[in-house]
């Protein structure tokens, strides 16, 4: 006994205070960490003391290194109550402090703070009082909400204001928690708006601020009051509150905007501060946007602060245009130079604000020339916003499944542009929508294909990581729709090259599959040209036959793939795939003047030797893989393989004389390859997983987490591939995966001869080599961008011309079909998220305001006589209001769809939908299934504002 | 909830002070601080005050080697976060006269409970200096 208290006077004597600690700390005699753990110690020690002072100096410094240093302090709940139990303010302010710092709902001690908030909040210091509010305010749980609203209810008519605005910002909180309050509480915290006092006034409009986001049409009745404050209020922090109520309750009642338009314009012209100007201007687009000449008001003002030196007001003008534009475009127009000019400002905030502005206003009409401009723009940008454009052409094109884009084929070429600007990382996306096209554009396949292969044939692209994802899909759609490529031959070298060992195994295991879908097709293709036309080729083959049949002896040797390739490629040397993009292999060869080429090379004719060569060749390449570590890449290396061994002997030995009755078993095996892909891949509905029926006996939803512990060190690989780590790859999981060039070869030489063959092979797939090996990694410029310097203007200019929202005459070919799923198989973006609803806390509200209407009139009538005749109208509102609201909720899913459907069949004279019957069903379903059907539709098409209702309520502001 | 968060971070982006109006733990209050550092510290005056940084906004403002961070909702008025940030530094200058950094930090408490008198649950309910400042008066007195 005496040795504790003899302990704890030490402590007390030779404790650090928190200046102490501060103070050392700032002389930095040890580092910041050790200190911390040092001092932590000591306050573990002293917290314990008996003596308050010591206790608290302790929690005191505990508190500050947890604000500032991010020391933990859960440790300590318990002190924080001893604290908080002192009589002295000075220490249970320090108590009090650390529960609202470091509480939270999980605390453990929270059961044991009730009591002592409750006499705090009754006690006669106001401080003390003041003290348990604040903590209340952060820290209230459903518990403590529930056991103290008697007390806050007391304090909301406190006569100390002091008291009284605490205790009405605590509200919000308890509101929140604890729906039931509203009951007991709000019909006081309604009386607090009519407060004479301005601080109290400011305290309740924040709160009713906070409570209209949630459910605004509670609100509606206690509007006389706000606009009471709107116009007699001079304090621009209150006036700013209640417009932002307003902005939330306008769109909801006509006629209250038409009463709240005149007192905003009043502030717009009036008032000096720029923080509610921008407000009233903000509330007039939002909300008003009916009241013609409120809105020119505050366009005048935006175009003010566009031209403003501040940043600050550039940024806000161009955010406020941006909120305007979906309702008035002339308004961007109007200050589309400013626009244009803040794409080029320092701050990258403006400039993408900016950019945001110029997408809202791309249209059918204008998205080629917008995004045309913006990619040049993106060209000469910083990577961040360079991707920041990018990103927002994808998303813009790709809303509600490519809604805007007329002209596939140039989005297609778009895309493959924008996968050769040197910054691209939106691979992703890139990868998502070529496919995505792939699957539901028919018509922009054959340019889908054109893109694909520029982009496979391209070795430099491979050296970019962020562009795999896009080669990936390049090579699937090269697979799928080959059909309609020129030269299938090239996609397989393209396919097989040397480089594309750099690719991840999974994108690897598309490559070859893709190689498997060409070849298969090239050699259908040429089957069927011989059973059709083989005599044409006969003669043609004879002579070769027997150079050929000397050779194949050693069919691996390169030597042989060299010369037959030398032959096949002979005549396009000179062709350099960069400089073609848009051109077909057609225009190519009569480039080259060569007619023969159209005939040898075009579609369908191959000659026996360039298949065998073709064959030959797969079987090298694949041969090497046939030892890769990825399970994926090793079985489809295998599966090619042993389907060019099974047909390879067949062909070579088919001298062409009689290639009919010999090719029958092989063509057969071809055929069914052929068939197996000749199925047409649609686009998969999100939900579709959805309508799958779970097996018996498969638990979906078991509780992984024991998985963790296994492999909770190791990263996922990327892919979703498995590695077959056999005992002679040493290599670890995480080397295999990101270090993709050590494993896709069976060894270093292998490769580099490999790729010195090909490279003598394929000359053209390279850039001008240097005298050195090393494959040039850099990208060639894809756009010269100094060719646009004068960006800002030609913008300019084109928001001029094409802005006008004038109707495209030129318009060449209609608007192919885009296959969209019955149910929305993607998810629709919603250019506005469903407000939340709150059901409990605003069926709280309604019922709170709609029954304490009474009481409440009275209180009113007693304050101002001035307004006892608009109080007494008022008082017939409750039965009246309690039915419409209902109405109103009644009514909002028929007016979503109704509208949505009207939205539908415009867009069905546009274009052709592919859609199941789900509008057909869509009345009927409604009636049984409203309340579910409501949701998915207000979700896809929030668009749509609420739709303004035409029950009957009163109007509360006559 | 209309304010979040108040920062004060110095130049060398080591934090003041920091309240939050919304429970995080000291883990995701650590990373956040470090972000939000990481990217105002790096604009230069002639950009705007405002960053958006996940959900919130960011409003800041620099007075001499200390920045003001105010994490607020996406609707909240700019303009009047930063006039709210000037209120309270010229708050504190009232009652330190001529506050620096240390004032901030040796009266940390002070500075919170100014907060405290300005902004409940991310309300601002108190705009006036003199009414901010009496119970700290107050309270000086007595101590």
């Amino acid at each position: 006994m005496a040795g504790s208290s003899s302990s704890s006077i030490m402590d007390n004597l030779f404790q650090r205070t928190l200046d102490d600690l501060i103070k050392s700390m700032r002389l930095q005699l040890l580092t910041e960490s050790s200190f911390i753990t040092k001092s932590i110690e000591d306050i573990r020690r002293e917290i314990k003391s008996t003596d308050p002072q010591t206790k608290s100096t302790a929690l005191q410094k505990l508190t500050y290194l947890s604000a500032i240093h991010g020391v933990d302090m859960s440790w300590a709940a318990f002190h924080v109550v001893e604290v908080m139990s002192s009589s002295l303010f000075s220490h249970k302010r320090i108590g009090y402090h650390a529960a609202s710092v470091s509480f939270h709902d999980q605390t453990p001690v929270l059961l044991l703070i009730t009591n002592q908030l409750r006499k705090d909040l009754s006690s006669t210091n106001h401080f003390h009082a003041s003290l348990a509010l604040h903590c209340l305010s952060t820290i209230a749980t459903l518990d403590l909400a529930r056991d103290l609203t008697p007390d806050l209810f007391n304090l909301l008519s406190s006569s100390r204001v002091f008291i009284r605005n605490r205790a009405i910002a605590v509200v919000l909180r308890v509101f929140d928690k604890y729906p039931d309050a509203v009951r007991v509480c709000f019909k006081r915290l309604v009386e607090n708006l009519e407060s004479s006092d301005p601080q109290v006034v400011t305290a309740v409009v924040g709160v009713f601020c906070e409570l209209s986001c949630k459910d605004p049409r509670s609100y509606l009745p206690l509007a006389p009051e706000f606009y009471r404050i709107l116009v007699d209020s001079k304090n621009n922090w209150v006036l700013i509150k209640v417009l932002k109520i307003f902005a939330r309750l306008a769109p909801l009642e006509p006629r209250l905007g038409k009463r709240i338009v005149e007192p905003i314009c009043e502030h717009i012209r009036r008032s000096g501060a720029k923080s509610l100007v921008f407000e009233c201007v903000r509330t007039v687009i939002t909300s008003l946007s009916d009241h013609e000449s409120a809105v020119k008001l505050a366009v005048s003002k935006i175009r003010e602060l566009l031209v403003d030196q501040d940043p600050n007001l550039r940024y806000l003008g161009l955010h406020a245009l941006s909120v305007a534009a979906p309702k008035h475009l002339w308004a961007v127009l109007e200050n589309k130079d400013a626009v244009v000019k803040s794409l080029d400002d320092e701050d990258s905030n403006i400039k993408i604000e900016s950019l945001r502005l110029l997408m809202a206003m791309v249209s059918e009409s204008n998205v080629v020339e917008i995004s045309r401009v913006l990619l040049n723009y993106a060209l000469k940008s910083d990577p961040e916003f360079c991707n920041e454009i990018l990103g927002s052409i994808l998303t813009t094109c790709g809303r509600n499944v490519y809604e805007i884009i007329v002209d596939f084929d140039w989005y297609v070429s778009l895309l493959g542009e924008m996968a050769t600007i040197p910054h691209c990382q939106k691979g992703e996306e890139i990868e998502n929508q070529l496919t995505d096209i792939g699957m539901r554009v028919k018509d922009a396949r054959l340019q889908l294909v054109r893109v694909a292969r520029d982009l496979l044939i391209d070795p430099a692209l491979l050296g970019n990581v962020y562009l795999h994802r896009i080669l990936c899909a390049s090579a699937w759609v090269a697979g799928e729709y080959v059909e309609l490529a020129s030269n299938p031959l090239e996609l397989i070298d393209a396919l097989v090259q040397p480089r594309a060992n750099l690719l991840p195994p999974s994108f690897r295991a598309v490559y070859i599959n893709s190689v498997l879908k060409v070849l298969s097709f090239c050699l259908d293709c040429y089957i069927n040209q011989d059973e059709g036309t083989a005599s044409s080729y006969c003669s043609n083959f004879a002579g070769r036959h027997s150079e050929m049949s000397d050779v194949k002896k050693d069919t691996e040797t390169p030597e042989l793939a060299a010369t037959c390739e030398s032959s096949t490629y002979e005549q396009d040397e000179d062709f350099n795939p960069r400089h073609s993009t848009a051109e077909s292999s057609d225009d190519l060869s009569v480039e080259n003047g060569i007619d023969r080429v159209v005939t040898r090379f075009s579609k369908r004719n191959f000659t026996h030797e360039s298949v065998v060569s073709l064959l030959n060749r797969i079987e090298s390449i694949f041969g090497s893989l046939t030892a890769n570590q990825d399970v994926e890449v090793l079985e489809r290396a295998r599966n090619i393989l042993a389907f060019v061994q099974l047909i390879k002997a067949d062909i070579i030995d088919n001298s062409g004389q009689n290639v009919d009755k010999k090719y029958t078993q092989v063509s057969t095996v071809i055929k069914s390859i052929r068939d197996a892909f000749s199925m047409e891949l649609g686009p998969v509905s999100v939900s579709a997983q959805g309508r799958v029926a779970v097996p018996d006996g498969l638990v979906l939803k078991e509780n992984l987490d024991d998985l963790k512990a296994i492999c909770g060190d190791t990263e996922p690989p990327s892919s979703s591939s498995f590695y077959a780590g056999g005992p002679h790859f040493g290599t670890t999981l995480d080397a295999s995966s990101s270090n993709p060039l050590k494993n896709a070869e069976s060894g270093p030489s292998n490769e580099s001869t490999s790729l010195l063959e090909h490279r003598k092979r394929h000359g053209l797939y390279y850039l001008a080599s240097d005298k050195s090996e090393t494959i040039p990694d850099d990208y060639p410029p894809a756009n010269d961008p100094k060719s646009n310097s004068n960006e800002a203007d030609e913008l300019a200019k084109l928001t001029e011309q094409s802005l006008l929202l004038r109707k495209k005459t030129n318009q060449m070919k209609s608007r192919p079909v885009v296959v969209k799923l019955d149910d929305g198989d993607v998810a629709p973006i919603p250019y506005k998220r469903p407000e939340p609803r709150d059901s409990s806390l605003s069926g709280a509200i309604k019922e709170a305001l709609l029954g304490s209407e009474t009481h409440q009139s009275l209180s009113l009538d007693k304050s101002s006589t001035k307004r006892k005749g608009k109080k007494k109208q008022g008082t017939n509102i409750p039965s009246e209001m309690k039915e419409n609201l209902g109405d109103a909720e009644k009514l909002d899913p028929e007016n979503l769809n109704s509208s949505s459907k009207s939205k539908e069949r415009r867009r069905r004279g546009k274009e052709k939908i592919v859609e199941g019957e789900e509008s057909d069903q869509r009345g009927k379903k409604k009636s049984s299934h409203r309340h579910g059907r409501h949701k998915t539709h207000q979700r896809a098409n929030s668009p749509l504002n609420v739709v303004s209702q035409t029950p009957v309520i009163p109007d509360f502001l006559l | 909830m209309g304010i979040r968060f108040v920062l004060m971070v110095n130049k060398q982006g080591q934090t003041r002070l920091a309240q939050y109006y919304e429970y995080l733990t000291v883990e995701e209050r650590r990373t956040l601080e470090g972000e939000i550092v990481r990217k105002c510290l790096a604009r230069n005056e002639h950009q705007c005050s405002f960053v958006e940084h996940r959900n919130y906004k960011i409003v800041y403002r620099r007075y001499a080697s200390l920045f003001f961070l105010v994490g607020v909702d996406d609707g909240e008025n700019e303009l009047a976060i930063l006039e709210f940030i000037h209120l309270l530094v010229e708050t504190m200058d009232r009652h330190f006269g001529n506050v620096c950094e240390l004032d901030i930090m040796f009266h940390l408490e002070k500075v919170h409970f100014m907060l405290e008198e300005m902004v409940m649950n991310g309300c601002i309910v108190e705009t006036g200096k003199a009414n901010i400042l009496t119970p700290i008066q107050l309270m000086d007195k007595t101590s």
